[in-house]
């Protein structure tokens, strides 16, 4: 009851640090950066692997029941919907989420929070705000690069080993696509995002106990976040698929 | 002025501070001396509402810290100046910034905050550090850019909190001097919070010993050299019963 008192007082004072803007501008462009872009390589190189791996399970699944043509819709559907999202938010959630811990973490426990405060900063706007922002907004755009990778490798693979020719797979890729599909992927990722800052942002902050400390909370923001990713992933299915 | 007034703190059933009351007046540098773990940085960071007493008060000029809302806490932090035991700065930023994020917050123009920051580390003798980042520094050096970036801030208190801890006597004398110096060129109060007992003899008009929770006695440096309390007598000479 506590823990969730307190989670509910950390909500609290995020959202009364929001009007803030001209604390939280300047840092959000910087998280930005280290958690968009710099997240780039390892997120592309899921992605890349990801989208090989379904076209040819893909195909191993249907060849001699239904046309090879729905390797393109599989691989489409796959990545748009389930290994775009959940697997670049389960890589964010390692790369990311501990970074936020580690950072916050350090920070809580050498005072350089307590710092903060004395200079007449509210930690809530100059720390948290921005990588919430930042997160929220930039794994949706990782996780579209994402799903484009998967598409693109899925698509080679076909072309390369299963002597798929462009056409046929752009056709599969048409067939039951629905623009829900894009949205729905980038609905998904946005609140991974949200949640992997937040449980980054609050594990760090709560951090005590000096280095060992700052391992432990590390740890459990990584896996709070993994776990948490899960959930979303069949609670977003359950409304709106 | 500032006055704690009664005040009462508890970590885990473990009464840290237990009626603790002292008057610091205008222009004087009141040091606190006690035994490790005695309370004494939790008295300090009551004055800035880092920590929330359980019951009691600190009074700063007439405003109760407690009862303060964030606004009139962030106008209070304006006037007040936090040395830090570890100095307390922020890792990825260089000495400059460092000592210039306060007054970014306060609002200054880019010349304004450049003059200041130069003045500031002109004081502590460390022109030409701007822009080294914290982990090429030594540890005395850090703590001076601590005291650099409190003092930038033209506050009209300086709290100290173990500024000596970890440093050779060399280097002690050096921050002794310095604290000195800011009280005489800035003519700000002070609270310092310290066991080193050369340094409290060195900086204080008036030295406060606290003892299991509550002063046990105050008064200027000769009062205190020549007590006849038990305890202070025990702490003074260094004596382990």
């Amino acid at each position: 009851m506590r823990a969730v008192g307190q989670f509910g007082h950390f909500l609290g004072d995020l959202a009364r640090a929001i009007p803030d803007v001209a604390t939280w501008r300047g840092p959000a462009l910087v998280q930005m950066r280290r958690i968009g872009v710099d997240s780039l390589p390892v997120a592309l190189f899921i992605a890349a692997f990801t989208g090989v791996v379904i076209a040819l399970q893909a195909s191993y699944t249907f060849r001699g029941t239904v046309p090879l043509y729905v390797v393109g819709t599989a691989t489409g559907k796959s990545m748009m919907l389930e290994f775009g999202p959940v697997l670049t938010g389960l890589a964010l959630a390692g790369r990311v989420g501990a970074s936020l811990a580690a950072e916050l973490g350090t920070m809580r426990v050498t005072e350089q929070v307590d710092a903060l405060e004395t200079l007449a900063y509210d930690p809530q706007a100059y720390l948290v705000v921005p990588r919430v922002l930042a997160s929220t907004v930039m794994v949706p755009l990782v996780v579209a690069l994402s799903i484009l990778i998967g598409i693109i490798t899925g698509w080679l693979t076909s072309l390369v080993l299963l002597d798929l020719s462009t056409a046929e797979f752009v056709k599969g890729l048409k067939l039951l696509y629905q623009f829900k599909d894009t949205w729905f992927g980038l609905l998904k990722s946005a609140s991974f995002g949200f949640t992997i800052s937040l449980v980054g942002c609050v594990v760090g902050l709560s951090t005590s106990g000096g280095a060992e400390g700052v391992g432990r909370s590390t740890t459990r923001a990584v896996v709070i976040s993994a776990m948490l990713i899960l959930v979303l992933d069949a609670f977003w299915a359950v409304v709106l698929l | 002025m500032i006055e704690f007034q009664e005040l009462r703190k508890a970590f885990d059933g473990r009464h840290v501070l237990d009626g603790f009351s002292l008057e610091v007046k205008d222009g004087e540098t009141m040091v606190i001396i006690g035994f490790s773990g005695a309370g004494k940085s939790v008295a300090l960071k009551h004055v800035v509402g880092l920590l929330h007493p359980d019951s009691g008060d600190v009074i700063v000029d007439g405003r109760p810290v407690s009862t303060l809302d964030r606004p009139a806490l962030t106008a209070l932090r304006r006037d007040v100046g936090y040395v830090f035991q570890f100095a307390a700065l922020f890792d990825s930023m260089t000495v400059a910034e460092n000592v210039a994020l306060g007054l970014q917050r306060r609002g200054l123009d880019e010349p304004e905050i450049g003059a200041r920051v130069a003045q500031a580390l002109a004081l502590v003798d460390l022109t030409g550090t701007e822009a080294k980042m914290p982990a090429e520094l030594s540890g005395g050096m850090r703590k001076r850019v601590g005291i650099a970036r409190a003092i930038a801030l033209k506050p009209r208190y300086i709290l100290y909190d173990e500024p000596t801890t970890g440093l050779d006597p060399v280097t002690s004398a050096v921050i002794d001097r310095l604290m000195v110096r800011t009280r005489e060129r800035l003519g700000v109060t002070g609270v310092v919070v310290t066991h080193d007992l050369r340094s409290a003899y060195t900086v204080g008009d008036r030295i406060a010993m606290l003892y299991e929770g509550r002063i046990r006695q105050v008064g200027t440096v000769e009062a205190i050299r020549r007590s006849q309390d038990p305890v202070v007598q025990q702490f003074i000479e260094g004596r382990p019963e």
